[in-house]
């Protein structure tokens, strides 16, 4: 068995693969200590071996993993298993977002990083849900059926939650504003793919990937690229990093 | 190896004679010298020359300052700078000391932001903390700064730090056409004059080529170190490169040339003997950017902790502050000083337009250290790096050269970040 865990900073996630097929995976809150949460989750199995991505990998490699990637070249890994010869990857996660860009055989080719604030992120539209006082599954929805669009124009987390709030007050229908949170991550997240140039298609990973308002409106920002969504976003890091562990 | 754990040393008494913050100070010096026993004395296989250095930072709040007081007591000039534009060949021909004030620390950054802006360059407001704090001894204790209009954060901090200490600006033009180059001359003689009127002294010609002698040796032996670091495998860590490129701010210059010399005649032998720092197959990383000033070892410390090592430094506090020397056969006042500015002209800053020998030298660095990727990194708000940027990654990928971009500041929120593009950067590397 090789096993894959990605300690990240909302969730953990782990896959597991016998050689041949993913056999199982799992996803659980990162809590206090994300290792220990991890080492739980992998102890049903006989590992062959362990191969730790994602923010807590470090934490993982002094506690028993056998080997660490980062995320990038995990989500690289596991995009290129799904969608074999795909270029591009737009992941994001709960604390960052990032894209990549691969080369015909799925080694990384250079990649972005959003900077050090929690726009464009998981988190930023979490919070922004939660002032709508809407559920993450029903956010989506939400924004992907509102008519028309308005405009938030703050990058800044705290700062569009403030005008998130004014516009509740100015009596903007509820749907209309979360179309405008998910537009604005979509603005941040096409901005990094023109910077760093994409082509066709361009996989989405990560559990925002979900959201089928996001998946619209990223599509929408790039007219005649097919954006792919594998079956388990969430897990492509986690899975990555077990077929890494085939070659260790 | 010994237990005994580093420490900077304490000067009580000698800093309240400076009017520093000597409590708050006290902490700082505590910090500093258990961040430096992490970052440098845990290497493996340091090199034996490296112990002046360590004994230089050991001393940087003492020894060091004794040195610059009793400097002062003779009556020769001290003098506080922040750009390598301005020529330490004029202070040392009238027998005074220059030292670099650059900061490099996030310690002085909150004293700095209850007066300046907080959007502007960490290196500027850092340095500006450390005297409105009164917590640096080097800035209590120069006579006066000269400072210059490289750009617009520093040019307008001018107005405010001379109201805390004198502070007299060379304008550096940011084109170098002749009529630019004219005024750079006259720039240059305006600072002589300066310089000899607090020393009370004229400088003859035999003191300016004694000076452009000892400061051409200091170049040479930094070259020397460089050309070194750029053996494969390497001899020497490149936190430990950048540490002698930073010392090489205020430490005496004739004593720091023989123990730069010293250490290379050990680094020679080292790769005699085939000795790998960290290891044989360390993955080599080239920085090119922003000055990295004492004690930013930021990126140094993030890269090496991975176990690729940083071969070469194309910065201010790196080889542009030691890549050209000052032609020595020129003869006669005028002609010296134009040869000076000549060499200072070759220094080139993002502060000028174009720049295209930037991107050329960069390019050259890169193949002359064996360099497997290049880290370029920028101060946060620091635009003309970060613009400059464009064309450097432009360069990069037609070369193909495997390239990283970083902006960042002396805070560590962005730590956890940072290490996750510069592993990734390293994967790619190592295929
Ligand atoms: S980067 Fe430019 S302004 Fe800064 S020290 Fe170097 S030459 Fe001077
Ligand atoms: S790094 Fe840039 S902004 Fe900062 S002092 Fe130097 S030139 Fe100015």
């Amino acid at each position: 068995m090789y096993i894959g865990v990605d300690l990240g900073s909302r969730t953990v996630k782990m896959a597991v693969w016998d050689g041949e097929r993913l056999v199982e995976h799992r996803i659980a809150a990162s809590g206090f200590a994300p290792h220990r949460q991890a080492e739980e989750m992998i102890a049903d199995y006989r590992a062959k071996v362990v191969v730790a991505t994602g923010y807590g990998r470090h934490l993982a490699a002094g506690h028993f993993a056998d080997a660490v990637i980062t995320e990038i070249r995990a989500h690289a890994r596991g995009i290129s298993h799904e969608f074999p010869g795909c270029p591009t990857i737009v992941d994001v996660g709960g604390q960052d977002s990032k894209v990549i860009s691969l080369d015909a055989a799925g080694r990384v080719r250079n990649f972005q990083m959003n900077d050090k604030c929690a726009a464009g992120t998981g988190r930023f539209l979490e919070i922004m849900a939660a002032s709508l006082a809407y559920t993450l599954e029903e956010f989506g929805q939400a924004a992907l059926a509102a008519d028309h669009e308005v405009q938030i124009n703050s990058m800044c987390t705290v700062f569009a939650e403030s005008e998130v709030i004014s516009m509740k007050n100015r009596g903007i229908a509820r749907e209309q504003i979360a179309r405008a949170v998910h537009s604005s991550v979509a603005d941040r997240l096409a901005g990094m793919l023109a910077r760093l140039g994409h082509s066709d298609p361009v996989a989405f990973s990560g559990g925002v990937a979900r959201n089928p308002c996001m998946v619209d409106l990223l599509k929408k920002r790039m007219p005649g690229v097919r954006v792919l969504v594998p079956k388990l976003p969430d897990i492509t890091g986690a899975l990555g990093a077990a077929l890494h562990g085939t070659g260790v | 190896m010994t237990a005994t754990p580093f420490e900077i040393k304490a000067y009580p008494e000698m800093w309240a004679g400076l009017d520093m913050d000597v409590p708050r100070f006290d902490k700082a010096r505590l910090m500093l010298g258990e961040m430096y026993q992490k970052s440098f004395l845990s290497q493996a296989k340091r090199p034996t020359g490296m112990a002046y250095f360590d004994n230089m930072i050991a001393e940087i709040h003492g020894g060091r300052i004794k040195e610059l007081l009793a400097t002062k007591a003779e009556g020769r000039p001290v003098i506080g700078t922040f750009c390598v534009y301005i020529p330490e060949e004029i202070v040392l021909a009238a027998g005074g000391i220059c030292v670099g004030l650059c900061g490099g620390s996030q310690g002085s950054v909150p004293d700095a932001e209850t007066i300046l802006p907080r959007n502007i360059c960490p290196m500027v407001k850092s340095a500006f903390g450390f005297k409105a704090g009164r917590i640096c001894p080097y800035f209590q204790a120069v006579d006066f700064v000269y400072g210059e209009t490289t750009c617009d954060a520093k040019k307008k901090t001018w107005e405010i730090l001379d109201t805390m200490v004198p502070t007299y600006v060379m304008e550096i033009p940011q084109l170098k056409r002749q009529r630019d180059l004219d005024l750079w001359l006259a720039e240059v003689k305006d600072f002589k004059a300066k310089v000899e009127e607090v020393a009370g002294r004229t400088i003859t010609e035999t003191d300016l080529a004694a000076a452009v002698k000892i400061m051409n040796n200091k170049r040479k032996a930094l070259q020397r170190l460089n050309s070194l670091r750029h053996h494969n495998p390497t001899p020497i860590s490149g936190k430990d490169g950048l540490l002698i490129e930073q010392i090489a701010f205020y430490d005496e210059p004739v004593r720091f040339t023989k123990k730069v010399n010293a250490l290379c005649d050990e680094l020679e032998e080292r790769i005699k003997a085939g000795v790998a720092v960290p290891t044989k197959n360390a993955i080599r990383v080239m920085v090119a950017g922003t000055p990295m000033a004492l004690p930013n070892w930021k990126i140094h410390n993030l890269v090496e902790g991975t176990g690729a090592v940083i071969v070469n430094e194309e910065s201010c506090i790196g080889t542009r502050y030691f890549k050209d020397c000052i032609d020595e056969n020129a003869t006669g006042m005028e002609g010296m000083l134009a040869a000076l500015t000549d060499r200072y002209k070759e220094i080139d800053c993002s502060c000028f337009t174009p720049n295209d020998e930037r991107i050329t030298q960069v390019i050259k660095e890169f193949r002359d250290s064996h360099a497997q990727g290049i880290i370029n990194y920028s101060l946060q708000f620091c635009h003309t790096y970060n613009i400059e940027e464009v064309r450097i990654r432009q360069a990069c990928e037609r070369e193909a050269i495997p390239y990283l971009f970083i902006e960042s500041d002396y805070s560590a929120e962005d730590i956890g970040q940072l290490q996750t593009r510069i592993e990734a950067f390293l994967e790619q590397i190592g295929g």
